[in-house]
């Protein structure tokens, strides 16, 4: 028995690096440990499918702390970094958290990242296995009046799920209030933190950025919580799968274009007219246009997944290529995205997908394939 | 009757001139839920080593190696309408597929029980 294709065992080749500050505090709860982005982390505690179907009923813990926060300040810090991302920050209110994107020169995707806005400083969120390279493009890219801190100091933690509002405000009172992209300044269980109202499963959930020597306190002082239970990167894949959220290195690359990707929503309304920032030109052109592809979810017929890198066809010719897919334990079907030609990316277009020789029928599908539950406000 | 293991986590049960295959209980749990299991087709001849099946858990599709060579006689139909017997009955119930002993002396290099858990126990 070994494994075909194992997305967990992906990393980055360079040197190993320190252990994330929750390392052993996931070995104690059970953790299996998989490399991932150049850490251990963990993959699963009980099970994928239990994790993931307590997310979507309950509350569960993510450890993110591989992704990359940054903190960016200086003068002219808005110009600067609307020279890199096609944000329009003169809408980023304090408070304020919005999705963004790192392109090259042609337009291609270097990494997708969160900027919220704090006071005299814009705080980034950036990906764990693109970190170190968006540091330096960063570094190379703005003026040297700003400063680039890179928040080691710090662990990432994602309570994610219907109860993570009534949890989280037991021990954060006031955090309720919070709506969707929203973040503010609280106090948990006596240390300073950060909490930004917004996740990666598709549910009402939290992000608290929080100091690394309280991880372990503030981890366990929530999973004590009896609607809150650890869940690894296994159950994270497959939630946000289900939520039809990218994942930054499959679905988005270089190699593909924000547009394409269905994220045309990242490149601000301001900025498609005034321009200015990496790969304007096609991006522009592109939302113009169209493209010849396009990212689309698909529903396959029967119980075999088909995975990263299967073909699509539309009868005898091949239209696109799956970038994601797995079974998901919601639907209790196998579900995909993919990359397809344009005339074949209407929902409901019927497609057909190989997997080990054989030809899966499939159907475009509208995503989310579960549906969202942010908290926009009652 | 003898049962027989291999490094790769596989089980061989031989009967006679027939052996039954499947996967071990560290290889359910390594793999977590299964939801798919892709079996040989009766008649399909296998070759110790090579691939026979592949699993398929939420995470990743995995091969199965024919932990001998023979021809395949049978394949768990009850694995298409529940593949997560793997998970609850990996050495009983969740079998993958019974196959001819092409050459019995394959099974000479293969771990014994006693052998396989200290296997799995140095891992």
């Amino acid at each position: 028995m070994s494994d075909q294709t194992d997305h967990a065992a992906e990393s980055e080749d360079a040197l190993p690096l320190d252990p994330l500050p929750l390392d052993a505090w996931h070995r104690a709860q059970g953790a299996r440990m998989v490399p991932f982005a150049g850490y251990d982390m963990p993959i699963q505690y009980e099970g994928i499918v239990a994790e993931h179907h307590w997310t979507r009923t309950n509350a569960g813990l993510f450890d993110v702390s591989h992704m990359g926060q940054l903190l960016l300040s200086g003068e002219g810090l808005d110009a600067a970094v609307e020279a890199i991302l096609p944000i329009d920050l003169s809408t980023l209110k304090l408070g304020q958290q919005r999705y963004s994107l790192l392109l090259d020169e042609t337009g291609g995707v270097l990494d997708d990242l969160m900027v919220s806005r704090l006071e005299g400083a814009l705080y980034l969120v950036v990906n764990g296995a693109t970190k170190w390279d968006d540091i330096a493009h960063l570094r190379e890219y703005l003026p040297d009046e700003i400063t680039l801190q890179h928040m080691e100091e710090h662990a990432l933690l994602a309570l994610q799920g219907p109860k993570a509002a009534e949890v989280l405000a037991r021990h954060v009172p006031g955090v309720a209030a919070l709506t969707f992209m929203k973040f503010a300044a609280f106090t948990l269980a006596g240390h300073p933190v950060q909490i930004a109202r917004a996740g990666y499963t598709g549910e009402d959930g939290f992000e608290i950025s929080l100091p690394a020597e309280a991880a372990e306190e503030i981890a366990t002082l929530l999973c004590a919580e009896a609607e809150v239970k650890p869940i690894g990167l296994g159950a994270r894949d497959s939630l946000r799968l289900e939520a039809g959220l990218p994942l930054y290195g499959h679905d988005m690359t270089p190699e593909t274009s924000p547009i394409e990707a269905g994220a045309a929503f990242g490149i601000n309304k301001r900025r498609r007219t005034e321009g200015g920032f990496p790969g304007v030109d096609r991006i522009i052109r592109e939302i113009n246009e169209g493209t010849a592809r396009k990212w689309v979810g698909l529903k396959i017929e029967g119980r075999l997944p088909a995975r990263e890198g299967a073909e699509v066809f539309a009868g005898g010719a091949h239209v696109g290529t799956v970038t994601s897919g797995g079974f998901s334990p919601t639907l209790q079907q196998p579900i995909a995205m993919a990359y397809v030609a344009s005339d074949h990316a209407a929902p409901g277009s019927a497609l057909e997908v190989e997997v080990r020789g054989k030809r899966l029928a499939a159907t475009v599908t509208p995503t989310p394939f579960v549906p969202h539950r942010y908290y926009r406000g009652s | 009757m003898p049962r027989y293991f291999t490094d790769e986590h596989e089980w061989i049960d031989v009967a006679g001139d027939i052996a039954t295959v499947g996967i071990t209980d560290y290889a359910q749990s390594q793999l977590g839920d299964i939801v798919f299991v892709e079996l040989p087709a009766p008649g399909t001849a296998v070759e110790k080593g090579k691939d026979a099946a592949v699993v398929e858990s939420v995470k990743a599709a995995s091969d199965v190696y024919a932990p001998i060579s023979g021809e395949v006689t049978e394949a768990n139909a009850a694995l298409e309408e529940d593949p997560a017997l793997v998970n609850t009955s990996p050495e009983a119930d969740g079998w993958f597929f019974k196959m001819t002993i092409g050459d019995a002396s394959e099974l000479d290099g293969l771990m014994d029980e006693a052998a396989y858990k200290e296997f799995v126990a140095s891992l």
